[in-house]
């Protein structure tokens, strides 16, 4: 285990009934790195990247995240089942249960990890500022008592909420939409909030799910500089899922390929190019043409 | 085990088969919409009416032999009600397919508010009721105590088993069935693959009537009235049912149907009849609480 | 005019095959229920009426087909299909709204209101007040969260049954219990609401209206506490210790010696309005407050799309929750009015079409907006109170509304309005 890694899977496995859809995956991804995960159609991205962001839980296997000081464990957070050993440790029951009542999705994001969605997800009646709003949830003053007498710290807490909306807009250049529906937005806009929205919580680590599908090329460009200026400015690690080639090569320090749920090569893109196994899995072997 | 046990175990088994047959139209429906169909209640009530009705007329014109008003009416009520369930899709469901989540779940419970009105309006406000058509009873004796098991239940159980039949059948080896199960699988894929999918979600409404139809005409044979509120708490009790087998589930509503009925049973003859239906409420929480996907679903993996 | 009829056929031949075909479904399913009507085991016939109603469907269905087929109609019906209109706009932020205005008026004449006033309307308006209450907080849990409550009448019953009970076996009065019954209410959606909210949404609903019933199947039920289907007397309230009634009933000055004044029984509703009226526009203000407080925004947020909610670090079970409880304490606020509006409680007053009702007025006043609530309830409840002869069609008339509104407005009448933001620094400089 090197020190420098911000998220350990080990011999992560998922089973859906009789189907496995993962099988002793294990990858490391180092701070501040963009790593992409890659792999034909099927190959278990997307079903990895909801078990890291706690969407599964994992039927087998750890993800460790080093975030905020210290470590967590994404399998304990969202609360297993009892086990018989429990009922005899009081202690290790009393934290069960906690995970258990208060665990969840939502605790993947609190440790520092933050993602987007495939098919987007955003607030769609909701504007677009008040989308980063919503983000910043646990960052403002919740208090209820100060909000309803809008005291002067509320007052404050709103404020600072605005203005970092406003610095994420101007990142990712939607500062004139910042009072419209989020879903007026167009395709590509709605991307770019996307990630404003997973940078408003705060993330040490930014998981994205396929960012520059349905993106044209001029589009695609401008997210790779975004991604690579996340990167540089925010103190970010990020790791990707993303089919566009030309996106994966040019901004990722490191690549991890997946095929029917294991994986099959990982490496610098110079190595992954020229891989034997990786163009076997996205092309095929010979014997599969005759 | 003694008499009374054993006379409870008779009753809440009819009454189990009689929940399975409503529960059946509630997981049905959400097995291919993912929504409660609030109205089914209600459903069931209007088929009561109808029974009646039918029942009435038939005695006006003199007809008593048991199998020949039995077959007359089912074949009405069942009709009938079919037509109450694709209209009630066709209004409260069809038009809000891409409405927000909430949308049809309102609309339903004003469709079930406009039926109880409606009937409760053209009907009149007091209890019905219907003759006992079939008298008499096996009656067997245990020590101390009477098994009486009435024709008329077992007539319920035989008629309740052959409706579930039939819809396994239906289900499991028809065209028909095979397109109901596709579309319950992915909508969408099966409406690529060139189903009707919107006919199909009709068609479940339609055979989920049909059920509650056959529920209808048993319970009032059963217990002899009915008013226009009866449809409420028993539709919340094959809600449960459903939920307890597996939503989504068709032998599990089956199942659930008479495991609650056979519980609700003995828990009215040893602790009190007046929270029977507390006791199914409650039964609904603890099992949402513990085991949400039921005793034969499979647990709900969350599409991201 | 043959010729004419023929000559447009191609334009009418579908509305009037819908309009027969409607008409079919309308004589099957009308015709026995309507028109065969049991009496005892025999039965009596009434054709006219559903000649009369199946008449009604297909005139009904024939216009509507004819005007689905203008113009205007198919541009609607195709917006319909595609399910884009969500009736949501964002206002610019520096928009003076006309309420500055118009809110100081309402609130003037609401207060003077009750010293011209006879007792009749009084007791309509703390009517329409106390459903206004229960429409907002209804509002909360369903418009804003998105949570269906079909049971919300249930803690409407937690709170009037609270003042009944308080009072009879602790002894508790109007200004203890007002407070406590809110809490009570809340702890009970507590109970209720932490298990079942973390399930799919559908489930919270028939979990509610299953809880409904059996708080009323309990308050039937229970002879010895809650005095079964007789119900229990509530306590009127009082004004610093000072009582309304003609005499006081422990040895205590009643209000109108203490002042002076001649007896008149409608002081007491006087002093129910003006309390209700300060209670109901507390209220107002703290929901106009909660939807720009963080909170509320993750209310809303949770209704668009739960996943994401999560997927930001938002407990969706805890932020459900604070929703559920702060919408039941607000029905346990308007139970104890109702209780001591009333002068007792009964089970009769707390069932399913209370609840039916409340939704009724979130749905016509739509989801969220705070202004079409207040009006809806004292529409829906106002109106039958004067137009008495309508009474056995009310609930009727709310399922119609219901279904009618879901697939025409499903936001309600009033569009909502989200309130839009100025850059911090552009406001740093102005």
């Amino acid at each position: 285990m090197t020190q420098d890694s911000i998220l350990q899977v080990k011999g992560l496995g998922m089973q859906f009934g009789g189907i496995r859809a993962l099988h002793q995956v294990s990858f490391e991804v180092s701070r501040h790195s963009i790593t992409a995960l890659i792999g034909p159609n099927g190959a278990g991205k997307t079903t990895v990247f909801n078990c890291l962001t706690g969407f599964y839980r994992a039927t087998q296997g750890q993800i460790k995240l080093q975030t905020r000081q210290q470590t967590t464990d994404v399998v304990q957070i969202l609360g297993e089942p009892f086990q018989w050993g429990d009922f005899i440790r009081p202690r290790q029951f009393g934290s069960r249960l906690f995970y258990k009542l208060f665990g969840g999705v939502h605790r993947v994001n609190q440790a520092g990890l933050a993602r987007t969605f495939q098919n987007i997800r955003l607030f769609r009646e909701m504007s677009v500022v008040e989308n980063l709003l919503v983000a910043q949830h646990r960052q403002l003053n919740r208090n209820l008592l100060a909000g309803v007498f809008n005291t002067p710290a509320f007052r404050h807490s709103e404020r600072e909420a605005l203005e970092r909306a406003f610095y994420w807009l101007e990142q990712v250049d939607l500062l004139a939409s910042a009072n419209r529906l989020a879903g007026e937005l167009s395709y590509g806009q709605q991307r770019r909030l996307e990630i404003a929205r997973a940078m408003c919580t705060q993330p040490e680590l930014l998981c994205l799910d396929e960012p520059a599908a349905g993106l044209n090329p001029a589009e695609t460009e401008a997210l790779s500089q975004m991604i690579q200026t996340l990167r540089r400015q925010h103190a970010l690690s990020i790791l990707l899922i993303e089919h566009d080639m030309g996106l994966v090569m040019n901004t990722s320090d490191h690549i991890i390929v997946l095929d029917q749920g294991q994986v099959i090569a990982e490496g610098t893109p110079e190595v992954i190019r020229n891989h034997p196994d990786v163009i076997t899995a996205y092309l095929g072997t010979e014997e599969d043409f005759l | 085990m003694d008499g009374i046990f054993l006379q409870q175990l008779v009753n809440g088994l009819t009454l189990g088969a009689v929940y399975g047959l409503i529960a059946i139209g509630y997981t049905m429906v959400y097995g291919v919409i993912g929504m409660i169909n609030f109205a089914h209640g209600e459903v069931y009530m209007i088929s009561a009416y109808l029974c009646a009705i039918s029942l009435a007329v038939l005695g006006f014109f003199g007809l008593d032999s048991f199998p020949l008003l039995m077959l007359f009416t089912l074949v009405f009520t069942l009709t009938v009600t079919g037509v109450y369930g694709w209209v009630i899709e066709r209004i409260a469901y069809r038009p809000l397919r891409h409405s927000t989540r909430l949308a049809p779940l309102i609309s339903a419970i004003g469709i079930s508010l406009i039926l109880q009105n409606y009937v409760q309006l053209s009907q009149g406000a007091r209890q019905q009721g219907v003759p006992t058509l079939l008298e008499g009873a096996f009656r067997f004796s245990i020590g101390d105590d009477f098994l009486q098991i009435s024709y008329t239940k077992i007539f319920i159980l035989l008629a309740a088993f052959v409706g579930m039949a039939v819809l396994t059948y239906i289900i499991q080896y028809t065209r028909l069935g095979r397109m109901c199960r596709a579309t319950q699988q992915d909508r969408k894929m099966a409406q690529i693959l060139g189903i009707n999918t919107d006919r199909v979600i009709s068609l479940v409404f339609v055979i989920g009537a049909t059920m509650a139809a056959l529920a209808g005409v048993l319970i009032t044979l059963n217990y002899g009235t009915f008013d226009f509120y009866a449809g409420f708490i028993i539709g919340v009790k094959a809600f449960t049912a459903a939920v307890l087998g597996g939503i989504g589930s068709l032998p599990g509503a089956m199942l659930g149907g008479l495991i609650l009925g056979l519980s609700e049973a003995q828990f009215s003859s040893m602790v009190n009849t007046d929270y029977k239906d507390v006791f199914s409420f409650s039964l609904l929480v603890l099992i949402l609480i513990f085991r949400p996907q039921g005793l034969l679903g499979r647990p709900q993996v969350v599409k991201v | 005019m043959k010729a004419l009829l023929m000559r447009y056929w191609p334009y009418w031949s579908g509305p009037v095959r819908d309009a027969g075909f409607a008409g079919l479904m309308a004589l099957i399913l009308f015709g026995p229920v309507v028109g065969v009507v049991l009496k005892g085991y025999d039965f009596e016939l009434h054709p006219s009426r559903v000649a009369l109603l199946v008449g009604i469907v297909i005139l009904g269905r024939l216009l509507l087909s004819l005007a689905l087929q203008t113009a205007r109609g198919k541009v609607w019906l195709q917006r319909f299909e595609l399910g884009r209109d969500q009736g949501v706009q964002v206002v610019p932020a520096h928009q003076k709204s006309l309420w500055r205005w118009v809110l100081p008026l309402i609130i003037l004449a609401a207060l003077i209101l009750p010293f011209y006033a006879n007792k009749y309307l009084l007791t309509v308006v703390i009517l329409g007040l106390i459903y206004v209450l229960l429409g907002l907080g209804l509002n909360i849990v369903v418009g804003l969260a998105g949570l269906l409550d079909l049971g919300y009448v249930a803690f409407y019953a937690i709170g009037a049954y609270g003042l009944a009970l308080g009072y009879e076996h602790l002894g508790l009065g109007f200004w203890t219990m007002l407070p406590l019954a809110a809490v009570l209410a809340a702890v009970a959606g507590a109970i209720l609401g932490f298990p079942v909210l973390r399930m799919h949404g559908d489930y919270l609903a028939i979990v509610t209206l299953g809880f409904g019933e059996i708080i009323r199947l309990v308050l039937n039920n229970w002879l010895s506490f809650t005095g079964g289907p007789n119900g229990l007397s509530a306590p009127s309230p009082t004004l610093l210790g000072l009582e309304f009634g003609r005499r006081a009933k422990d040895g205590g000055t009643p209000f109108h010696e203490f002042f002076g004044l001649t007896y008149d029984p409608n002081y007491k509703f006087i002093f129910i309005y003006l309390v209700l009226l300060l209670v109901v526009l507390l209220v107002l203000y703290v929901k106009q407050r909660l939807v720009r407080m963080p909170i509320g925004r993750a209310w809303e947020a949770l209704r668009e799309d739960e996943i994401a909610c999560r997927s930001m670090g938002l407990n969706h079970v805890l932020v459900k929750l604070s929703a559920f409880m702060l919408g039941a304490s607000t029905a346990g606020l308007a139970g104890v009015f109702f209780a001591t509006y009333q002068g007792f409680v009964n089970p009769t007053s707390f069932t399913f079409f209370e609840s039916a009702l409340i939704l009724a007025i979130v749905v016509l006043g739509g989801m969220g907006s705070t202004l079409g609530v207040v009006i809806a309830a004292f529409v829906l409840t106002v109106a039958p109170e004067l137009l008495r002869s309508f009474a056995d069609y009310r609930v009727l008339l709310f399922g119609v509304l219901m279904v009618l509104m879901m697939i025409w407005r499903p936001r309600g009448l009033i569009r909502v309005s989200r309130r839009g933001v100025v850059p911090p620094v552009a406001q740093g400089a102005a």
